[in-house]
This record gives C-alpha cells, sequence and structure tokens, in this order.
C-alpha cells in the first residue's frame, strides 16, 4: 500500500528531471538548476555593476578634490548604490548559491523550477521597480529609508516584490532538501556547505520576514492608508531584516570559503561537528544584531542594548572566530597532506594563489576577520559606539565585511561557477588572475580609509565636508581630508577589479570557449597532487597547524588591542550619563 | 570534503581536534571578557549614555526649546540671528534639530554638568559633536536626556549625521565651553 502510494505520489508531484553528468565531479546536474543558477547569477552580476557604478560616483564625490556629484544626485546615487550591491547583487547570487548547494551537491532535481522563475522574475521586477522610484528622484531616502522621511510608493513596493521572490526562491531549497532526501540522491549527512546554505536559508526567513513587517506598513503609509510610522519601532524591525541579512552573507560566503577550499586545494573540515556547530551558533544569535543599530537610540535599556548587541555574550562572534580557525586550519592540513610541510607556511607560500578562486577565498577570509570583524564588534560596543555612530567609520566597517568579505567570496566562487556551471573556460585569465587582488586591495583600503575618516568624525552619507554651505562652519582635519583621498583613491582600484570581474564574467558566458571535458584547464581538487589520501577522514589524518596557530593568534593578539585602545578613547571624552 | 556528505555517518561522535577545542574555549572566554567590560564600564566608566527619554510631541519640545532660549540668551552668535544660550551651571539645557540646523548655540562653563534635553522637531537626525566625535541619534517624538560635563574649553561643532535631505550637509551647531566665572 505505501509503495503504490509513494509511485503515486511521485508520479503526480516528481517532474522527469533532466540530468547531465558532471565530467569533474561526477555529481548529476539537474539542467533545470543549472538554467535557474546561471539565470540568478547573471542578474546578480548586472546589480552589481550598476551598484557598482554608483558606488564609484560616490567615493569620487566624497573625494575633496574631485567632489564629481551635485548634491541632489550624489544622495540619489548613494540611495541606489545601497540598494543595487547591498540587496540585489548580493541576493540574486545567494539565491544561485542556494540552488547549487542543494539540486547540485545533493545530487538532486530541484523543486519546482517552475516557481523558481516565478521567483525569479518576481525579484527582477521588484529590483528594477525600486531602481526606477530611485532613479526618478522621489525616493532619495538612502537604503534604510527611516521615517518620518518618506520614498515614493512603489519604492518600497519594489523591495517587498524583491523580499517576496526571494522567499519563494528560499523555499524551493527547503523543498529541494527534503526531495533529495527522499529520493536518497545523497548518503548519511548534508554536506558541510549545505549545511551553511541552510543556515543562511534560516536565517533569510527570519530577515524577509522581519522586512515584510515593517516595509508592507510603510508602504501603506507612503500611499496614506496608515497615518504615522514610529521612527523607533521602525529601526528596531528594520534592522531585524537590514543587519541579519547580513548574516545570510556570513553564513553563505562561509559556506563557500568551504566549498572554494574543498575544490582548490582538496581542504576538508578538521572536524565536521566543531564546524556544523559553528554554523548552528549563528542560527542561535544572529538575528540579535538589530541592536548594533540601536546604541545610541533615546528610549532603549542599557540592559537590552549590551545583551542584544553580543548576540548574548559573543555567541555569533564566537561562531565566526571559530570559522576564522577552521578554515584556513583545514586548508593548511589539505596542503600538508599534498606535500608542503615544510616551516609554518610552505603551505601557504605554495598554495594556488595564481588560481583567482583561491586568491579571493583567501584574501575574502583575511579580510572579513581583521578588518570587517574586529571592527564590527568594536562598533557594536555598547559605549565604544558613541565614538562611531553614522560616523564613516560605519560604512567603513561594512565594506570590510561585505565588499572585502561577502562580495569577494562571491567573486571567488564566480571562477569555479563558471566551468563547472557555465561549462565555460574564464576568459581572459591573466585578467581574472590579478581581478582579486586587485579588487581585494582596493575594497581593504576603502574599509580602512573610510574607517579612519570616521574615527575623525567624518559623518557618513553627506556632500560636503568643508561644511562650505552651513552657517556655523566647521573645519574637520587636514588628516580627515587626506583620508577621503585616499579613500577616492582606492575607490577607484576597487572599480577597476570590479570592472574586470564583470568583463570576465560577461566574456565567458557569452564567448568563453565550452569546457572540453576531456582536456579540461581547469582540475578540482586543483592541487591534485592529494589524490587518495584527501578521501581519508578529517579528524585523525590530519598533523599539526603550527602555521594556522600562528595566524589566528596575531588575529587574536590585534583583537585585543584594538578593542581595548578604543575603550581609551573613549575614556577621554566629555563624561555623560 | 566539504562539498560531499561526511565520509563518516556518526559524524558527531568524531573527536575534536585539540587546537579546535583549545581555539574555541579560548574565544568564548574572550567574549564573555568582552561582556563583562560593557557592563564593568557602567560602574567605573564616565561615559554611559543615559537611558532616560520620553515621548514628546515636537511641538510641546520646540516651546520648551524656545521659552529656555529666550530665558537664557546672552548675545547672538555672529551674523546668523541663532541665539547663544547660557543657562546656569547644573540647568536643564536644550537642543533640537530640525532642517537643517541645530538651535540654540549653547555656552557651558568647563567642569560642570547640565541636563542636556535632545529632540528633533521633524526628520532624524545626528548629533555629532565635534572634534571629540560623540555621536547621539536624534529622533522626532522622543525627548532623550543626558547629563554632559564639558571639560576643557574651547568651541565644539555639531554636524549633523543622519541624512535629512537636501540640505543635510548645511546642518551644523555650536556649543562654546567656557572657564568658570570667579564667583
Amino acid at each position: 500500500m505505501t509503495t503504490v502510494d509513494v509511485a503515486a505520489g511521485q508520479a503526480v508531484a516528481g517532474r522527469q528531471a533532466q540530468f547531465r553528468s558532471c565530467p569533474f565531479t561526477g555529481l548529476r546536474v539537474d539542467l533545470a538548476a543549472q538554467k535557474l543558477i546561471i539565470a540568478n547569477a547573471v542578474a546578480a552580476v548586472i546589480f552589481l555593476a550598476v551598484g557598482g557604478l554608483f558606488g564609484l560616483l560616490v567615493a569620487l564625490t566624497r573625494w575633496p578634490a574631485v567632489h564629481l556629484l551635485p548634491a541632489e544626485l550624489f544622495y540619489l546615487v548613494l540611495t541606489g548604490h545601497g540598494a543595487n550591491v547591498l540587496l540585489f547583487w548580493i541576493i540574486f547570487f545567494e539565491i544561485a548559491v542556494l540552488y547549487f548547494a542543494s539540486a547540485v551537491l545533493l545530487n538532486s532535481r530541484l523543486a519546482t523550477p517552475k516557481l523558481g522563475w516565478l521567483a525569479f522574475i518576481l525579484m527582477v521586477v521588484g529590483a528594477v521597480m525600486a531602481n526606477v522610484a530611485v532613479l526618478q528622484g522621489d525616493s532619495t531616502v538612502m537604503f534604510t529609508s527611516y521615517p518620518p522621511m518618506k520614498a515614493a510608493p512603489h519604492f518600497y513596493l519594489g523591495l517587498i516584490l524583491f523580499a517576496v521572490g526571494a522567499l519563494v526562491g528560499v523555499g524551493i531549497f527547503f523543498a529541494t532538501l527534503v526531495i533529495a532526501k527522499e529520493e536518497r540522491t545523497y548518503e548519511g549527512s548534508i554536506p558541510l556547505v549545505t549545511f551553511g546554505a541552510l543556515t543562511a536559508a534560516i536565517i533569510a526567513v527570519y530577515t524577509i520576514a522581519s522586512g515584510a513587517i515593517i516595509l508592507i506598513p510603510t508602504f501603506l503609509w507612503s500611499v496614506g492608508l496608515i497615518g504615522t510610522i514610529d521612527p523607533l519601532m521602525y529601526k528596531v524591525v528594520w534592522w531585524g531584516m537590514g543587519h541579519a541579512s547580513q548574516q545570510i552573507n556570513v553564513s553563505a560566503h562561509v559556506a563557500l570559503w568551504y566549498a572554494i577550499a574543498a575544490l582548490t586545494v582538496g581542504a576538508q573540515p578538521l572536524s565536521e561537528k566543531v564546524s556544523r556547530t559553528a554554523f548552528f551558533l549563528y542560527i542561535l544569535f544572529l538575528q540579535l544584531a538589530s541592536a548594533h543599530h540601536l546604541l545610541v537610540e533615546p528610549g532603549i535599556s542599557s540592559e537590552w542594548k549590551i545583551f542584544n548587541t553580543s548576540y548574548a555574550m559573543y555567541l555569533a562572534v564566537l561562531g565566526s572566530m571559530i570559522h576564522g580557525l577552521t578554515v584556513p586550519g583545514s586548508i593548511e592540513a589539505a596542503q600538508r597532506r599534498n606535500g608542503f610541510t615544510k616551516g609554518a607556511f610552505e603551505w601557504l607560500r605554495k598554495a594556488p594563489w595564481g588560481n583567482p578562486a583561491f586568491a579571493g577565498m583567501f584574501l575574502s577570509l583575511v579580510m572579513f576577520g581583521f578588518i570587517g570583524g574586529i571592527s564590527g564588534v568594536v562598533l557594536g560596543t555598547e559605549q565604544i559606539n558613541l565614538l562611531m555612530h553614522n560616523t564613516l567609520y560605519v560604512p567603513g566597517h561594512f565594506h570590510g565585511t561585505v565588499v572585502a568579505g561577502t562580495t569577494l567570496a562571491f567573486m571567488a566562487a564566480t571562477y569555479l561557477v563558471l566551468p563547472l556551471i557555465f561549462q565555460r573556460e574564464v576568459a581572459f585569465p591573466r585578467l581574472a588572475k590579478i581581478q582579486p587582488y586587485l579588487f581585494g586591495i582596493g575594497a581593504a583600503g576603502i574599509s580602512l580609509f573610510m574607517m579612519g575618516a570616521g574615527t575623525l568624525g567624518i559623518p557618513r552619507r553627506h556632500w560636503d565636508m568643508t561644511l562650505a554651505d552651513a552657517s556655523m562652519p566647521y573645519e574637520f582635519s587636514a588628516a580627515a581630508f587626506l583620508m577621503m583621498g585616499l579613500n577616492g583613491v582606492f575607490a577607484v582600484l576597487a572599480a577597476l577589479g570590479g570592472i574586470i570581474y564583470i568583463v570576465v564574467v560577461v566574456a565567458s558566458a557569452l564567448g568563453g570557449k565550452k569546457v572540453d571535458a576531456s582536456r579540461p584547464a581547469w582540475q578540482f581538487p586543483v592541487t591534485s597532487a592529494a589524490g587518495a589520501n584527501v578521501a581519508k577522514y578529517g579528524s585523525h589524518g590530519t598533523v599539526k597547524l603550527p602555521g594556522t596557530i600562528i595566524l589566528v593568534g596575531v588575529f587574536f593578539v590585534a583583537f585585543m588591542l584594538y578593542y581595548y585602545v578604543n575603550w581609551k578613547y573613549l575614556s577621554a571624552v566629555w563624561p555623560l550619563r | 570534503m566539504a562539498v560531499t556528505p561526511p565520509a563518516q555517518r556518526n559524524w558527531w561522535k568524531e573527536p575534536i581536534e585539540r587546537v579546535e577545542l583549545i581555539w574555541t574555549v579560548l574565544a568564548f572566554l574572550w567574549g564573555i571578557a568582552m561582556f563583562a567590560t560593557m557592563i564593568l564600564w557602567h560602574v567605573v566608566g564616565k561615559q554611559n549614555l543615559a537611558n532616560e527619554a520620553y515621548r514628546i510631541s515636537p511641538d510641546v519640545f520646540m516651546t520648551r526649546t524656545e521659552a529656555f532660549a529666550k530665558k537664557y540668551k546672552v548675545r547672538e552668535e555672529g551674523k546668523t540671528g541663532v541665539p547663544v544660550v547660557r543657562p546656569p551651571a547644573g540647568a536643564d539645557v536644550y537642543m533640537l534639530g530640525r532642517l537643517w540646523e541645530w538651535w540654540p548655540v549653547l555656552e557651558l562653563e568647563k567642569g560642570q554638568s547640565y541636563r542636556l534635553h535632545l529632540s528633533s522637531v521633524d526628520w532624524q537626525h545626528g548629533f555629532s559633536l565635534q572634534p571629540i566625535n560623540v555621536n547621539i541619534q536624534v529622533h522626532p517624538g522622543y525627548e532623550h536626556i543626558l547629563t554632559i560635563t564639558p571639560d576643557q574649553s574651547g568651541q565644539y561643532g555639531i554636524v549633523c549625521n543622519e541624512f535629512c535631505g537636501i540640505g543635510h550637509h548645511q546642518m551644523t551647531g555650536k556649543i562654546h565651553v567656557v572657564e568658570r566665572k570667579p564667583q
């Protein structure tokens, strides 16, 4: 009886999926999933191009010697920059990652590709609608759109449609996990990368729900159906979306670190248990981060601020610090198995730095930790936030996480997606080789110099740091002007890296050589000396990891010093209570 | 590998690498230390933002600020027409943010404490006191009351660091801190 039911159910619900076999990995790739992954990745890159251009215009305007755009256009472009890169580029790419981590890695068919296309269309329509609203000029409200400042209704509606589309995509990911399990397309537990993607998806549900809870009433307010939106309540809920969505990024890019490390050097987790627990900590605690944006707000108690801003005693930070050890640790272990055993760092020196996937991944790892991570904890300290709130330190911090961290990791992953999913050789391999370095150094520069300018008091989202038009002028220090000039220089570097990325992706996707399965230019893992050794399970096979221990030691010392130096700065300002 | 299911089905029972265990414990303890530092600063530190805040209508706040400015006005700031207000030490002082100015200008005595009432009468603004770089978010409808003690004399600029429309970069204000008058 049961057998019949299952069979009947499959006949009704199960679609006849068409698969191809991957010549590199032997995995079955559902062609419907492949098309959706390509569509979402392409959309992501298009919005990155638009948003990146806006970002360059912002940086050139804030470069005092250039001061490119007039004020009104500057604020408009800044609004568009935030929405296009922080939302559209990243979430389109994440949907592609979710489909990849479920259907492809689990050897399964994708659930309801038709709904997948509906989700895609909703997201495209929403993203275009929001862009139109911004470009029309009536919605220059910044990415955060704090009331009582009001945007045109279709700005909010565009974001809502985009979010609904993304939610459908997340639902398809969950459904694919269920199908893969039922149809037994894999043995045992889901891979670590899929587990990381699952973490991202769970946080995405929370995030999108927060977004709906606040954006739907705000939309109704913008068309006149609701009288007022409380500005403080708005921020509490909006940042439930705004910051939690960054935690989707963290989960997704950490999952990609593991994936790229596996595919390039044959890394395997030191222990599955530890890495998965670290992801699980994200699910439990990352949602509290809304508080990071409310530390100098009136009407919220210190107890609430301390508990939430620290993710309940820094338990989500703990998750990231664990990944900060296990990702380089797994690479070191793999490289030592590959034969690079001399000294503490031969494994790192002889890593495949010429492979843009590996180079981008490792730069992303280091910069996310040292720049984005440390500055985030310091910025998110209840009292220290007084010194930094809404200064350029804030965008400095999140360019360290979202640009140097997430975006660079996604770019790195693209160099694997091109041969594996697009089945194209990477075009202009020499340009591709330097791309992660150019973009990475640029991103590091803009992060650090904006942080520097922020500590000197320069406000974020501000057209004119000379304050020339103000009735009571105030002069910022010469050092601050220097910082903004350097920020401009490094933004140009990052933009060059971004342009190369887009040229390489477009050229590969449209005109790249078809991958020849019999003689592929790429091998997985790239450092193939590993061979049979890698098949062995991690914990027992791994050797000591002196290089990684030194790296995390340096990180830990830098973290402590920078943290307490900022307390010292704080102790020097006017007493207030 | 990370892209394939765990090689051992009972991965939960795998032993943990020693270096992972040590690092996890260390990171956990560091988290506790940072958590404790924030609490400790409320006891020993001198810079803790006040939790005192009230709901207030923008009209009422404006009326109070205007009454305060009228009562203690000593002169006008340059040619701006903005009153410079010098309240007695320990007094309640008011400052409002609006499109696009911080109003009025305050003149405070070094080493004295004042109860500063902050609010906005239109959109959100960012009270950013320079060059000491103290930054506080200001909401319409919420009155935030903090006790400040200027500890150095001089001129302090206030800029706005919450985007508030096309005049955002023109929004400034000022606080003069002067030596205490001999009694």
